[in-house]
């Protein structure tokens, strides 16, 4: 076989072998949530180091933007003399698609790359060993506390992302483009209804706007921990694995986003 | 005198009498035939009976062979100290005795139980029957000591809170730490010494009956290293636990071993007491020992 087949092989090998192993992680941290011991202590802690301490970036991150998108629509919207439905776009935007990308994204830098760190580092010093050898499974030990925080935490620190974008908008286009507050949350709720409900209550945008992040806390605490726990080569190999977490779980809640807006669009349209 | 100390020495005159006497059954043989079989037939009638037996075990990383056909045992009460230069896979074979590793061939029994096939959950319930201190010690760096050495207790007991001080503070004073001192320390406040005590500490936790070191002594000065070697000993004579040593430190190697292996190019190529070591001819053994 010529070498570029063969290391095609070899590349095309270890690939199909990193999904698997991914996979199998991610299974085993979510059976273990139904398994004795439950170390609920790590999970309390794990919820205040993921959502509570990720509060101050996620209000800035989401003020920002949604006064960034009133601002922006404003110019848009003025030439079409639609400046009233700044609220409807700042909404539509917010809830379906920046708050769950822009909180994964955040989270993703600050909590993804703290667990690979921290994981990586029990590994280089060997304390995964010594949790193995004290009778631990270190995947229900350290695994599953953190994708259980992820995955509770990222939906509710999502829903006060949009909550404070929605704000930001109503600063801006109160105050700088002048359409009153109550006209700015009457159209934030025509958006909000007019996407059709599920179980007659329950807005599609906000079952859009809450499957996201669900899944994205799922990717950030799977890849920081995956990366964390294959670390290999001392303080180094913990650098590369913190790197290649924020890289790898930016680019797949990216990408996740698009398919599972696709997938969304079409069940609930 | 205390009624621990009262009942601490008899045992202690027992175990070296006994030691002294397999020691000297060895020797007896040693003038006849040196036999492989004849020392091993020595250890089984006089140390008790096999606790670890590493069997003929060959253990590959894809195509790099790692250990070739090594084959250990360890008896009641004994210190196997695995000796050998760097990356000829000492650690790895602790790694076979805790069964983090899994052996292409061959077997590793644990109380003349194969622990080669266990299922991931029993394994680890064979593990709580071992103490293991790594090369650093390897705490928790999120917990205290107290935490550390509790952690084992907490995991796999049913003891009350106030149990579990009491225990933990008797493991810390029997590794001589000053334990109203150290006990709220985090281990990044601890020195080199005192964390290998603690790691100890927390290996013998569980009551553990099988210790294994990981190069116990790397990276610590000279009278440390003493104590720590003193350590081990007291653990071997006081509580009567089997041990296996990954040293490099061939002084405290020959004090505390009942029988060294020496591991050279993936095989064992000596297993014997150091007596039998110090007497060999063997070129590669002369080299090893050097000026000793």
């Amino acid at each position: 076989m010529p070498a570029f087949l063969d290391r095609l092989n070899a590349s095309a090998k270890s690939g199909v072998h990193t999904v698997q192993e991914y996979a199998t992680l991610a299974f085993k941290a979510l059976r273990f949530v139904f398994a004795r011991p439950f170390y609920a202590q790590d999970l309390v802690q794990q919820m205040d180091e993921i959502g509570v301490k990720s509060l101050g970036i996620v209000l800035l991150t989401g003020l920002f933007t949604g006064m960034v998108l009133a601002l922006q629509s404003s110019v848009q919207l003025a030439q079409f003399g639609a400046t009233m439905y700044i609220g409807r776009l700042v909404a539509g935007s917010m809830i379906r698609e920046l708050g769950p990308v822009l909180a994964g994204l955040m989270v993703a830098g600050r909590v993804g790359s703290g667990i690979a760190a921290q994981i990586g580092s029990m590994r280089v010093t060997e304390q995964i060993d010594a949790l193995n050898t004290l009778g631990t499974d270190p995947i229900k030990k350290l695994v599953t506390p953190r994708l259980l925080a992820a995955l509770i935490m990222l939906p509710v620190l999502t829903v006060i992302n949009d909550l404070v974008g929605i704000i930001g908008g109503n600063v801006i286009a109160t105050l700088s483009v002048g359409v009153p507050a109550g006209v700015y949350w009457r159209t934030v709720w025509e958006q909000i209804i007019s996407g059709g409900f599920t179980f007659r209550y329950l807005p599609n945008d906000f079952l859009q706007g809450l499957a996201k992040p669900f899944v994205f806390g799922g990717i950030i605490a799977l890849t920081g921990c995956y990366f964390g726990l294959n670390t290999t080569g001392g303080t180094e190999g913990v650098g590369q694995a913190t790197t290649r977490t924020v890289v790898t779980s930016s680019i797949l809640i990216l990408v996740v986003d698009y398919f599972l807006t696709q997938l969304m669009l079409s069940v609930l349209l | 005198m205390s009624d621990d100390e009262k009942k601490v020495v008899p045992q202690r005159r027992e175990a070296e009498k006994r030691e002294a006497e397999v020691r000297g059954a060895i020797r007896e043989e040693l003038s006849g035939d040196a036999s492989d079989a004849l020392i091993a037939h020595a250890g089984k009638e006089d140390a008790g009976a096999p606790v670890i037996e590493v069997d003929r075990v060959h253990l590959a990383f894809d195509d790099n062979v790692i250990l070739d056909d090594v084959s250990l045992v360890a008896h009641q009460g004994e210190t196997i100290c695995v000796v050998g230069e760097s990356g000829t896979g000492k650690s790895t074979t602790l790694k076979l005795i805790l069964r983090l590793l899994v052996p292409d061939r061959g077997t590793v029994c644990i109380r003349g139980k194969d622990i080669t096939k266990l299922s991931f959950n029993d394994a680890l319930l064979v593990r709580q029957t071992m103490g293991m201190v790594f090369q650093g010690a390897a705490l928790f760096d999120s917990m205290t000591v107290f935490e550390n050495v509790a952690y084992p207790l907490r995991e796999h007991t049913k003891m009350s809170e106030d149990e579990i001080e009491e225990r933990v503070r008797q493991k810390l004073a029997f590794v001589d730490l000053d334990v109203d001192r150290v006990i709220d320390m985090s281990p990044a406040e601890l020195s080199g010494g005192m964390r290998k005590r603690v790691g100890i500490a927390r290996g013998m936790a569980n009551d553990a009956e099988i210790m294994l070191y990981d190069e116990p002594t790397s990276g610590l000065d000279p009278l440390t290293t003493a104590t720590i070697t003193r350590l081990i000993m007291k653990l071997q004579k006081e509580l009567k636990v089997t041990s296996v040593v990954v040293a490099h430190d061939i002084r405290s190697v020959f004090r505390m071993a009942t029988r060294v292996a020496l591991l050279h190019d993936r095989r064992i190529v000596f297993f014997g007491t150091p007596e039998e070591m110090t007497a060999s001819e063997d070129k590669y053994i002369r080299d090893f020992l050097g000026g000793l």
